[in-house]
């Protein structure tokens, strides 16, 4: 499949701190791609190097088959963005902004334009200092969303909205992907990247720590196993992959590494199962491991060792 | 179910509450006043002590041309015989001080009022603007505190600011009371107009719009003053003028008024004080009737859809600078039509005035001299208006507009150059206004009406020129270094003006310094014929400046807000 956003082993360092420290990010056509990872982690720094306004120090970048930093302008005419702060010209007013940005980006689908206006229930005569941040977002939203173009940046595209405009909001993303449009949605509302996003990456301290699926990402992170067995399950704890063995008479309750689930269930069959839950991590419990601090860089590529 | 009954009983109109506890309306005001003086640490002290030296530069520069009492009776009789130059002061005596304020008044008494504006509208709509007031008014503090510490701040330095500049005119060896009261002319002038940004900052919603309708009232001031010694009775062959009621009316004529180093009264000073004290007060009486973040005039609605000029690059950087522009452009009117008006007076200029004009304006022939010299002061003030304007594309830069624009399909190169032009443009404009109404203002007086305006035309753009280099400058000095772009970019083109013909030959300063402005080398048109080279020279730097600015600002990152 044809790769929109391309970035390996990119570095940029703000003096002596190091924003992007060899960050890979792959975002194929096509996909709503969710960009994920704690605050000050380079979110805004990799969209910014890839609309070309920061110059990356190192690393190699390819965005629409372009050089964001040579070719940005050319580019820009292919995508649209949602700024993470939303700054408008305070004496301009919202709907002048959105007609500005549009004929800057080179035209913009008027019939989509006055579709959206009114979807989001923006009132767009009001002058940019007298909106509220929910409705900046709006003007944002609408200036990028009424573009007909390949690609859309957006960084936390729904902070402050209301949940009706947010779910307002999935909806059109879903639409523009449905028309073959690719997205790339840095986002802290995990139930919003869980409902939009096909693949997504994490990213911690300016480095990428996971991208997959959410069945990949879940394939990688342990399962959360409770049973209850008529004979003591006694030496299970020494077995591979086995973490935080809890006993409570009969019951008992542990992780497991995806890798020892055969071993494991195995062992279990000796001892008399029962009763068995299994249960994957909630997507929050896989962010969480993510974004703690003793969170574990991986190991091997892809393969994630949490240890707790 | 009686309680909805209860509240309803329990509800107070809100004001009159307020009016009720007068010391809660201050509470946490020594706190502000420390965060104010915390924030203004080196800005208030820079300006303070600006002033003062350049107040301590006038008196040196004065003491050391006048050789003799002759000298300080011919040029202030001079002076205060030619109405043009009465704009800038009024004489009251011969003697070395009271020349100097004639000469430098006016200049520190903007700057002083122009210190206090700034500081006021800081504190006060800036920081609603921003939200910071938000997050302040949220915690104990009351709703006159933030506008409270801004008042003293401002108030003490302009006491401090008239004390060191009376300090600075003492240590050149002029009178005690006379300096003391030339301070206070100065700081008073500040004090005031620390009261009507107070008000203004209640107006508007804007501080962009605070500070510029607060200068407009200094305009004003400034202009009555002027008015009112234009229309003066002269006394003394030009030694003592009493001005006309105009004069009066203005805060910046009181302080001409007090006549320090001549029959110094000493009550002008209540009226200053007066003002600002009822300034101030008004500021509080309209602050306690709007809403937090909102100005008294009230937003209007605006268009649903771009006109059919805004889209575009070119568009957007003439509707940011569409107000400020709009102002200047009555400036020059004004300022046009009066030195149009007064030019046929010019002739009966002799002696040290004669010179000055014949040098500026480059030409035996007084009345030719005296229109170029207005034409040359007139550039001046215009890339004045370039910096002003020009320096947008630092502040779109650090406010995070420019990163909406440049995601879009805009080159940085277009972004640049559509402000540049468009500051151009409206530089052109400019000078057009003020280059026809003077004209058409001078033909009658002067008697040769068409031939004065196809003169004056070109003449005023030749300055163009000029004005383009410093343009170029500000696109450089912005695309170089982005966080000292706007100070470097005011100390280049303050040191241009001060460097050029209307300063650097008074100055004395030697002749390579004054070669370092472009406005020296700016044919003296209309007295002398446009020669191409020195113009096709200064385009030349303007174009080289520009397109290393375009070069350094293509390589280098965006300073956006985080």
């Amino acid at each position: 499949m044809e790769t929109v956003i391309e970035l390996a082993g990119v570095v940029k360092s703000f003096g002596r701190s190091r924003a992007l420290d060899h960050l890979d990010l792959t975002v194929r056509c096509g996909e709503v791609h969710g960009f994920l990872g704690p605050n000050g982690a380079g979110k805004t720094t990799t969209i910014r190097v890839l609309l070309g306004l920061l110059r990356r120090d190192g690393g190699e970048a390819r965005l629409l088959g372009g050089d964001p930093w040579r070719d940005a302008a050319a580019l820009h005419r292919r995508l649209a963005y949602v700024p993470g702060e939303v700054n408008l010209w305070p004496n301009l007013t919202g709907g002048e902004v959105i007609d500005l940005l549009g004929a800057l980006r080179g035209g913009l689908d008027r019939a989509r334009r006055s579709q959206l206006v009114e979807r989001f229930e923006l009132d767009p005569t009001k002058r940019c200092r007298a909106y509220s941040k929910g409705n900046r977002q709006k003007v944002a939203l609408v200036a990028a969303l009424a573009a007909d173009v390949e690609l859309y940046l957006l960084d936390e595209p729904s902070s402050g909205l209301d949940p009706l405009v947010a779910a307002t909001f999935q909806d059109v993303v879903r639409e523009r992907r449905q028309a073959g449009k690719t997205i790339l949605l840095s986002s802290h509302i995990l139930s919003e990247v869980e409902a939009l996003c096909d693949r997504l990456t994490i990213i911690r301290a300016g480095r990428a720590v996971e991208s997959g699926t959410f069945a990949e990402l879940r394939h990688l992170t342990r399962t959360t196993v409770s049973v209850e067995t008529a004979r003591p399950i006694g030496s299970i704890a020494g077995l591979p992959g086995v973490h935080g063995l809890s006993l409570d008479g009969s019951r008992a309750q542990f992780g497991v590494d995806p890798g020892g689930l055969n071993g494991v269930l195995q062992h279990l069959v000796g001892c008399g199962v029962q009763s068995l839950t299994s249960s994957q991590p909630t997507l929050e419990e896989i962010f969480m491991r993510h974004y703690e601090d003793g969170a574990a860089v991986p190991a091997a590529a892809g393969a994630l060792v949490a240890s707790r | 179910m009686s309680a909805p009954a209860a509240v309803l009983t329990t509800v107070t109109r809100p004001g009159r509450r307020d009016a009720a506890d007068p010391a809660s309306r201050f509470a946490g005001l020594h706190r502000l006043l420390r965060l104010a003086l915390r924030r203004d640490r080196i800005t208030l002290p820079a300006w303070i002590l600006g002033i003062t030296g350049l107040m301590a530069a006038f008196t040196a520069m004065c003491v050391s041309g006048m050789h003799s009492c002759t000298d300080v009776i011919r040029q202030t009789a001079f002076f205060g015989s030619s109405p043009a130059l009465r704009i800038l002061g009024v004489p009251s005596g011969a003697s070395v001080g009271g020349y100097t304020l004639l000469r430098g008044y006016l200049t520190l008494a903007v700057l002083a009022a122009l210190m206090s504006i700034m500081a006021v509208v800081r504190h006060t709509r800036q920081g609603e603007e921003t939200g910071r007031a938000e997050l302040v008014g949220a915690a104990v503090v009351g709703r006159h505190s933030a506008l409270g510490a801004a008042l003293v701040v401002t108030a003490t330095a302009d006491v401090l600011l008239a004390g060191l500049v009376g300090l600075a005119m003492m240590v050149n060896g002029q009178p005690v009371a006379g300096s003391l009261a030339a301070g206070i002319a100065v700081g008073g002038v500040g004090l005031v107009f620390g009261g009507v940004a107070a008000v203004t900052a209640q107006l508007s919603s804007s501080t962009r719009s605070a500070i510029g309708l607060a200068t407009a009232v200094l305009g004003i001031a400034c202009l009555l003053s002027g008015l009112g010694n234009m229309l003066g009775t002269v006394t003394d062959g030009g030694l003592q003028v009493h001005s006309a009621w105009p004069a009066w009316a203005s805060p910046v004529g009181w302080g001409e008024q007090i006549r320090p180093f001549g029959d110094t009264i000493w009550w002008p000073v209540v009226l200053f004080a007066a003002l600002f004290a009822g300034l101030a007060g008004l500021a509080g009486i309209l602050e306690s009737q709007r809403d937090g973040g909102r100005g008294l005039i009230a937003e209007r609605r605006g268009r649903a859809e771009a006109g059919r000029w805004l889209p575009g690059l070119s568009g957007l950087a003439l509707r940011l600078q569409r107000g400020s522009l709009l102002g200047w452009a009555i400036g020059m009117l004004g300022f046009g039509v009066v030195f149009g008006a007064i030019s046929g007076q010019i002739r009966g200029a002799q002696g040290a005035a004669l010179q000055w004009y014949t040098r500026m304006g480059g030409s035996d022939h007084i009345v030719a001299a005296y229109l170029t010299s207005m034409l040359e002061m007139a550039g001046m003030g215009v890339a004045l208006y370039v910096v002003q304007s020009l320096l947008r594309i630092r502040s779109e830069e650090a406010q995070g507009h420019l990163e909406s624009l440049l995601a879009t399909g805009t080159s940085r190169h277009r972004w640049a150059l559509s402000h540049l032009l468009s500051t151009l443009l409206g530089a052109t404009v400019l000078m057009l206004v003020f280059a026809v109404s003077m004209g058409l203002a001078a033909g009658p007086v002067l008697g040769v009406p068409a031939h004065l305006l196809g003169e004056l035309i070109p003449a005023g753009l030749v300055q163009l020129a000029g004005i383009a280099v410093i343009g170029g400058a500000v696109l450089a000095v912005t695309a170089l270094t982005p966080r000292w772009a706007t100070p470097l970019s005011w100390v280049a083109c303050v040191s241009f003006i001060v460097l050029g013909p209307l300063f650097g030959a008074s100055l004395g300063l030697p002749g390579w310094a004054q070669d370092i402005s472009p406005f020296t080398h700016l044919p003296k048109a209309p007295a002398v014929a446009v020669s191409y080279l020195p113009i096709v020279a200064m385009v030349g730097a303007a174009l080289a400046l520009t397109g290393a600015g375009l070069g350094w600002f293509r390589r280098r990152s965006l300073s956006l807000p985080a």
